[in-house]
């Protein structure tokens, strides 16, 4: 029990070991837990960017819905406004034409009766002129009093 | 002892038997110019173990979805890592693999002493070794080679970070200042021969001590049939709590590296 030469065989086998430990898994391992904390690292930073814009598109969809609201607003308010105005048009034309109506009507109206005051006449004096016939006979001429029984006729 | 007339037809007395299992399987003229068979090959064997794992997890680390053995090894790495960052000033591409190493190393060779006392030696008995110490640990020329390695180291690295002429003023004027120099040379002087001494100590005293135990309880047994009974119970409780012993003297080990090449890595002014 005492310190041999087994020292200097058990002092390169340690050196050796150093090394053979040192490149082959103390370098690879550590480089890959760097590695590996980068990589977190990155995710993370991902996770919160991505976060961050999930945040800005939120916000820019609700700008969006808002404006289109507003411009659906106002293309309802215009409609209302267009619908009431053709309304209004519609009514003025309706009055109008109604009008325009009347009047013609009136005027046809007008004419009818003009037309039965014509034949009217008309029949009167045939009438007048046969019964005046009937009654006195051959004592008017139907030349001779014709001129006359025109003129009353005239004055119906 | 009792054994002795247990064991009387053809085994060994308990000192013969202790005695045998302390004797190391050299060759060599005798003095400082032996090799000692057992330690070297067990060594290596498990710095070979060390190697394969090395190196077939080296090659298969992904940084994704590591497997069971690559979480084990990146828990040890980390805690390695852990140690370094806290105790030691700077960086240093050698502490990390340095500190990995004995503390893996260590273990490994300190972990033989849970091997059953007389497993291995019988085998060996068997195919004709006669001598064989399992544990590199309880080896006197193993902890003196790690602590040799971790002195050179402190010199090479205070030397390099002081430079010369400050690794000599550490010795003239620390710790009590210019007016005792001869003081201070002989106080720097144990202070710095202490570290690779009770380094190396500190862990064969351990793991010698633990064997020796390992030993006494295994002699109960051949005591009488009475003693098998204690031998089970003993055996078992030291074992236990040798698992808590190889690993802190693993951790120690490779803790006061650290600090003493973070002591090395300090310019003399923060002492």
């Amino acid at each position: 029990m005492s310190i041999t030469a087994t020292l200097i065989g058990q002092m390169i086998t340690f050196a050796i070991l150093v090394w053979f430990i040192g490149k082959y898994l103390w370098s690879p391992m550590t480089q890959m837990m760097d590695d590996r904390k980068k990589r977190i690292a990155d995710g993370l930073a991902a996770a919160e960017r991505g976060k961050h814009e999930q945040e800005l598109a939120e916000h820019k969809a609700t700008q969006h819905i808002k404006k289109a609201k507003e411009q659906a607003a106002e293309i309802l308010a215009q409609a209302q406004k267009r619908g009431a105005e053709i309304i209004e048009d519609a009514k003025d034309d309706a009055k109008a034409e109604g009008e325009r109506l009347i009047v013609a009507a009136n005027a046809e109206i007008e004419q009818e009766v003009n037309r039965a005051k014509e034949s009217l006449r008309a029949q009167v004096v045939d009438i007048t002129i046969a019964a005046a016939g009937k009654i006195i006979k051959k004592e008017i001429d139907a030349k001779a009093h014709g001129d006359l029984l025109k003129d009353v006729v005239g004055q119906l | 002892m009792s054994s002795s007339t247990a064991n009387e037809a053809n085994g060994p007395t308990s000192v013969e038997y202790i005695q045998h299992h302390l004797q190391n399987n050299s060759i060599g003229e005798g003095g400082f110019w032996v090799l000692n068979l057992d330690t070297l090959i067990y060594s290596w064997l498990l710095a070979g173990v060390l190697m394969y794992i090395a190196y077939t997890m080296g090659k298969t680390i992904t940084t994704d979805t590591p497997s069971g053995g690559q979480n084990v090894l990146e828990a040890i790495v980390e805690f390695v890592q852990q140690q370094i960052r806290d105790i030691f000033p700077g960086s240093n591409p050698l502490i990390g693999p340095l500190a990995l190493t004995i503390f893996m190393w260590v273990f490994l060779m300190n972990a033989m002493d849970l091997i059953p006392v007389d497993l291995l030696p019988t085998l060996g008995s068997l195919v004709g070794i006669n001598y064989m110490k399992v544990v590199p640990t309880t080896d006197l020329s193993t902890t003196f080679a790690l602590a040799i390695s971790v002195f050179a180291l402190i010199i090479y690295y205070n030397i390099k970070i002081k430079g010369p002429i400050g690794y000599l003023k550490m010795f003239l004027f620390h710790p009590f200042g210019k007016y005792l120099i001869p003081v201070n040379i002989i106080m720097t002087a144990i202070e710095e021969i202490a570290k690779p001494v009770s380094l190396g100590l500190r862990l064969f005293g351990n793991m010698f001590a633990g064997e020796l135990i390992f030993l006494l309880i295994a002699l109960l047994g051949g005591a009488s049939l009475y003693g098998l009974i204690p031998q089970i119970a003993l055996g078992t409780a030291w074992a236990i709590f040798h698992i808590l012993v190889i690993s802190l003297q693993a951790f120690i080990f490779m803790l006061l590296t650290i600090v003493y090449l973070g002591m090395a890595h300090q310019d003399i002014d923060e002492h």
